[in-house]
């Protein structure tokens, strides 16, 4: 009896797959986690502030924060317009199109770098045309900025998307009967009901750019000071077999990524709650 | 040649010029970002006609990254269906304390830097790290060795089965398990007979995802991995290798194999959508 009621449902195996599903998270996960942690306190402060605060660490955080936050912006307006395109409109190629959006979760980020960087190299099919207009890509931020737009860009479409569909067309129908044009109608009655979808694909978008490595490296350039990952500046420390001071530098990464996370899951909580709410009523 | 959806009412739709304007921007932009570099990949990588490409495919070195890779994969990928499996049965199926804490766990590598992962391995394994005297003292190596990078891509992909499953199963509920057990089917039998079939598209959709992370993961792998060619060398890390020596052809040809496997990975995605209607 008491067996069964142990998870609260009538059905076996409780035991075994959260057992399982513990073990394998305290040895894959949490035993290598809790060892940025355990170096970071093996630290002093003096050690650790020299290590994180240092000219070249402020500037790769600039670059990786600036460049995520571009990208994340830019694929906020593009992802909105990609969304709509895909949901409300009917062209040849439309399904092929949407399930190409996912080519950056499934295209390994080495191929990426490499063919962003041949793409905007001075002479490559884009770079060729930008470079007489004095717009120079690789090997510069914004090539930094190009390819966090790359790897970022299947967020926002697919968190907006299923909220378009499942927009109320009686609402618009109301706005249109009430006399609203068909811009006034999307500024104030459709916008309004993506901006949370659209805030929560924002923040996967900058989380994932955030600490991108593959996909950067080929066509940064990778400058010290100018165009130098945090990632790679964490890369560098360890070749170097500065053990110490790429943990110091890791761990404010962990922790900046961390209360990323917490943000999303917030935001994930707080629509749920709204939804609920909505449904209740 | 765009007509607005079907049933959809004449005032809730845009002038045609605007529906035009919008496909054009949203189809260019994804043309230059998505299109463009995966078409060069394949131009590049054929560049030098056919000969030069299955020459660098037929490298001894460049078939000993593809045989890592898969063994790589072979090893991860089975390891993260087990663990997506235990975690979605027992965070759906029951009632526990802490489930969200879980669940926030379960997620956690997603949000680690690939490179920051890797480093973890070198800090646990590595020459001066925490088991590195003892390792070194039983002649045992991990790190710039094959066991670190299988250990660094199960850390990145550990999540994507799980992070599949868990809806669908949350969503499914466990009616049909109930009915089952009281007909008097044993508990191995219910999950055989009834839970499996019942997930088994998304199943195939996460461990189709896990496996194209697990082949093309780089800043972790390359972390650990200490790139020694024909040892510890994947697929994308003989990439890196053969497009920093200025060996283009090559390192696209290479990369090429790679840029197949995620469009087999979309094409495989989009088939399970569109049987389950998702």
């Amino acid at each position: 009896m008491s067996r069964h009621l142990r998870g609260g449902s009538p059905l076996p195996g409780f035991g075994l797959a959260l057992g399982f599903t513990l073990l394998y998270l305290g040895l894959m996960v949490m035993i290598p986690l809790s060892t940025v942690f355990l170096k970071t306190a093996t630290m002093t402060w003096s050690q650790f502030w020299a290590a994180v605060a240092g000219p070249r660490a402020l500037a790769a955080y600039r670059l990786s924060l600036g460049a995520s936050f571009i990208a994340a912006s830019i694929n906020v307006l593009f992802g909105l317009l990609v969304a709509w395109v895909l949901e409300r409109y009917s062209f040849p190629g439309r399904r092929l199109i949407d399930a190409f959006v996912d080519l950056p979760f499934a295209l390994p980020t080495a191929v990426a770098g490499i063919a962003l960087a041949t793409v905007y190299a001075k002479n490559g099919w884009m770079g060729r045309w930008l470079d007489p207009l004095g717009i120079q890509v690789a090997y510069t931020p914004l090539g930094v900025v190009v390819a966090l737009t790359f790897i970022g860009l299947p967020f926002v479409v697919r968190t907006v998307q299923p909220v378009l569909a499942d927009l109320d067309p009686e609402v618009e129908e109301a706005a249109a009967s009430l006399g609203a044009g068909r811009w006034q109608t999307f500024r104030r009655v459709i916008l309004p009901e993506l901006v949370p979808a659209a805030v929560t694909g924002f923040v996967l978008a900058f989380a994932r750019a955030l600490g991108e490595y593959g996909s950067v490296i080929f066509i940064a350039g990778n400058m010290p000071m100018r165009s130098e990952i945090t990632p790679l500046l964490i890369m560098i420390k360890l070749e170097q077999y500065d053990y110490a001071g790429a943990t110091a530098i890791a761990m404010v990464f962990l922790i900046a990524s961390f209360s990323l996370l917490f943000l999303i899951n917030f935001l994930a909580w707080r629509r749920n709650k709204r939804l609920r709410a909505a449904e209740g009523s | 040649m765009s007509v607005p959806r079907a049933g959809r009412p004449r005032a809730l739709n845009e002038p045609r010029w605007v529906r035009g304007l919008l496909i054009g921007t949203a189809l260019a932009f994804l043309g230059f970002f998505l299109f463009v570099p995966l078409v060069l990949v394949f131009y590049e990588a054929f560049k030098d006609g056919v000969a030069t490409y299955l020459a660098a495919i037929r490298e001894p070195v460049a078939l000993a990254a593809v045989r890592l890779t898969l063994l790589v994969a072979f090893i991860a990928v089975p390891v993260n269906f087990l663990f997506g499996l235990a975690a979605a049965w027992a965070i759906a199926k029951f009632r526990f304390r802490g489930k969200n804490v879980l669940i926030t766990l379960i997620d956690l590598p997603f949000s680690v830097s690939p490179v920051i992962s890797g480093m973890m391995f070198v800090l646990l394994f590595g020459a001066h790290g925490f088991f590195g005297p003892w390792l070194q003292s039983h002649d045992l190596k991990i790190i710039f060795a094959v066991p670190g990078i299988v250990l660094a891509t199960m850390f990145v992909t550990s999540p994507m089965v799980a992070r599949e499953l868990i809806p669908l199963m949350q969503a499914q509920g466990s009616d049909e398990e109930e009915a089952a057990l009281t007909l008097g089917a044993s508990g191995w039998q219910t999950f055989f007979r009834v839970s499996l079939p019942k997930i088994r598209w998304g199943l195939l959709y996460g461990v189709v995802l896990c496996n194209a992370r697990a082949m093309g993961e780089f800043g972790a792998v390359s972390v650990v991995s200490g790139h020694v060619r024909g040892l510890t060398n994947t697929m994308p890390l003989h990439v890196e290798i053969l497009y920093n020596e200025y060996q283009f052809s090559a390192a696209f040809a290479v990369a090429s194999l790679l840029a197949l496997l995620a469009l087999v990975t979309l094409a495989i995605k989009s088939a399970i959508e569109w049987r389950t209607g998702r």
